[in-house]
C-alpha cells in the first residue's frame, strides 16, 4: 500500500482534509465548532499550562502502511530530521528544564541520527520516550538491537498493538503484524522490559481499529494484561487507549466507508469539559522534521504551525514566549475531548 | 425498497420519547442508565448480554447501539457471536421446550 501522498491524493493536502471535516457535508456544517465549545466553558483561547513534554515527530518514514495512520507514514516517505535538526533540539532542551523527550514519527528508529540523538539526550539526565510499532524490531540486525540498547539508556518504550486479537490488528496495521508484535513485545520482556522491578517502562497504545471511540482505558488494560499474559506470556506496565482523529488516513476510512457524519457527530456529542482542560497540547510542544513548530502532532500533519506571534522553528526557541502561545484549533480537535479524552499517554480524565 | 418502517437516525431521537409523557421518560431512562453502571456484573459483561437480548427481540435500534458498545468496550467478533448463539439457543429451546407439551397431548389423545 502506498502512502496517500505517493498516490497524490486529494486528502494529502491539508487543507482538503480541513475543508471536508468542517464543510463535507450540511450536517457536519450543522454542528457546533470546538471554538464554541472552549467559549462555553471560558477556556477560549486554549493556552499552555506549560510545556512538560518535547515531542519530536524526527520523520515520517515506516515499515508499515497502517490504514488509520495519522501521519500517512510509509516505505515511500522520504521526510527525515537532518543532524542539524536534531543539534538545533538539543540546544533547546539545554537551555530548559523540560525533562521529557518523546519521539515519534513514523518509525522514529529509521531515521539514521536516531541512536546518536537518544544518547546526546540521555547524556542530559532527560528521559526519552521511543514510539515504536515493534514490528521494525524485529526485521533487521540492526533494529534487532534496538531493545538492548534503549535498556542501557533507560528509555521508555511506548508501542502500538491495536488489540490482543490477531485479526483485529493485522486488519488496521497489515497482515503479519500481530505475529511480529508478539515476537518484539517477548524481546523485550526477556530484558526486562515490562517488569516490575527493573525499572524499564512497557506501555502499550490501544487505539480503535475502526470506526468507534475506544473504551474505559482501565478495564481494557485488565484485559489486554490478563490476554497476553495467557496467550503469550507477555506482560507490560501501562495500556494507554487513544482516539482515532478525523485526519489523513484515518479521515480517508471514514470517508470511504461513509462514517464521517456518524463519527464527527459523536466525537462532538461526546465532548467533555474535563478532557479539554487537559489537552495534551497544553503541556506538550510538537517538532517536526525540519524544525517546525507545532501544538502537537496532529497539527503538524494539517501544517498548522504554531501561532504566527509565537517561534515556528525550533532554531528560534523561546520557551517563555511558547508558554504564552495561543493553540491552533479546529474541528479534529474534537478527537481530544470526546469522554475520557486522548493523549499520547491515553485517556486525560 | 427505499423506505422501511426503521431509519438508523431514529435512534437519536429516543430521549424525545419524553416529549409525549415525561415523568414515565425519565424515570425509564434513569433507570436505563442505573442497570448499565459497573455493578455485580462489569459493563463489558452487561453490554454482551444486551446485544444478545437484542437479538432475541430483533430490535435494530439496540442490534447497532450494542454492536457499537461492545466493540468500545474491546469485546472481539467471536465473543460477539457467541453471545448471539446464546440468544438462539435459548430462542430454539424454547420452541423445543414446548413440544413436551405436545408430546404429553399426543400421549394423551392416542391410543
Ligand atoms: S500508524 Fe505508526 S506504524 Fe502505522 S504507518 Fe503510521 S507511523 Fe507507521
Ligand atoms: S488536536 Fe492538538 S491542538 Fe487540538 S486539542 Fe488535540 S492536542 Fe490540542
Amino acid at each position: 500500500m502506498k502512502s496517500l501522498k505517493a498516490q497524490k491524493h486529494d486528502l494529502s493536502d491539508p487543507q482538503v482534509q480541513l475543508d471536508v471535516i468542517n464543510n463535507h457535508s450540511a450536517k457536519l456544517k450543522a454542528l457546533p465548532s470546538f471554538r464554541e465549545k472552549l467559549e462555553e466553558m471560558d477556556l477560549f483561547p486554549l493556552r499552555p499550562t506549560g510545556i512538560e513534554i518535547f515531542q519530536i515527530n524526527v520523520g515520517y518514514m515506516c515499515n508499515m502502511t497502517c490504514k488509520h495512520c495519522h501521519v500517512d507514514a510509509g516505505p515511500d516517505r522520504e521526510e527525515m530530521m537532518s543532524k542539524e535538526t536534531f543539534a538545533y533540539c538539543l540546544d533547546a532542551l539545554r537551555s530548559s528544564d523540560i525533562n521529557i523527550v518523546d519521539l515519534t514519527g513514523g518509525a522514529p528508529e529509521m531515521n539514521p541520527h536516531f541512536r546518536w540523538f537518544v544518547e546526546e539526550v540521555s547524556k542530559m539526565g532527560k528521559h526519552v520516550i521511543v514510539r515504536s510499532n515493534l514490528t521494525i524490531l524485529t526485521t533487521t540486525p540492526k533494529y534487532q538491537a534496538l531493545p538492548e540498547f534503549f535498556a542501557e539508556h533507560g528509555v521508555e518504550v511506548t508501542c502500538s498493538l491495536p488489540f490482543y486479537s490477531k485479526s483485529r490488528t493485522d486488519r488496521q496495521r497489515g497482515k503479519g503484524t500481530y505475529d511480529k508484535s508478539v515476537q518484539a513485545l517477548q524481546t523485550l520482556n526477556e530484558i526486562g522490559y515490562g517488569r516490575d522491578d527493573t525499572g524499564l517502562e512497557l506501555n502499550l497504545v490501544y487505539n480503535p481499529a475502526g470506526a468507534f471511540l475506544p473504551g474505559d482505558q482501565g478495564q481494557m488494560e485488565q484485559d489486554f494484561k490478563r490476554e497476553l499474559k495467557r496467550k503469550h506470556d507477555i506482560v507490560f506496565n501501562n495500556l494507554f487507549t487513544i482516539t482515532n482523529l478525523p485526519i489523513s488516513r484515518y479521515l480517508n476510512f471514514l470517508l470511504m466507508s461513509g462514517n464521517l457524519d456518524e463519527y464527527m457527530e459523536k466525537l462532538i456529542m461526546s465532548f467533555n469539559p474535563a478532557a479539554a482542560e487537559g489537552v495534551m497540547c497544553r503541556d506538550t510542544i510538537s517538532i517536526g522534521w525540519d524544525g517546525s513548530l507545532y501544538d502537537c502532532d496532529f497539527n503538524q500533519m494539517l501544517e498548522m504551525k504554531t501561532n504566527s506571534e509565537t517561534p515556528s522553528h525550533i532554531k528560534d526557541w523561546d520557551e517563555e514566549l511558547l508558554n504564552e502561545r495561543e493553540i491552533r484549533i479546529n474541528q479534529h480537535c474534537f478527537g481530544c475531548t470526546a469522554g475520557a479524552g486522548s493523549s499520547c499517554g491515553g485517556q486525560t480524565t | 425498497m427505499k423506505k422501511t418502517y426503521y431509519n438508523p437516525e431514529d435512534l437519536k431521537k429516543f430521549e424525545d420519547i419524553t416529549d409525549f409523557q415525561e415523568e414515565l421518560g425519565e424515570k425509564f431512562f434513569e433507570y436505563y442508565g442505573a442497570v448499565f453502571e459497573e455493578g455485580a456484573l462489569t459493563a463489558r459483561e452487561k453490554s454482551l448480554i444486551a446485544l444478545a437480548v437484542a437479538h432475541a427481540v430483533q430490535c435494530p435500534y439496540c442490534i447497532d447501539a450494542y454492536t457499537t458498545d461492545t466493540l468500545e468496550k474491546g469485546v472481539t467478533e467471536e465473543q460477539m457471536m457467541e453471545a448471539v448463539h446464546v440468544a438462539g439457543a435459548i430462542r430454539g429451546g424454547a420452541s423445543l421446550v414446548h413440544s413436551t407439551q405436545m408430546m404429553n397431548q399426543v400421549n394423551k389423545l392416542s391410543m
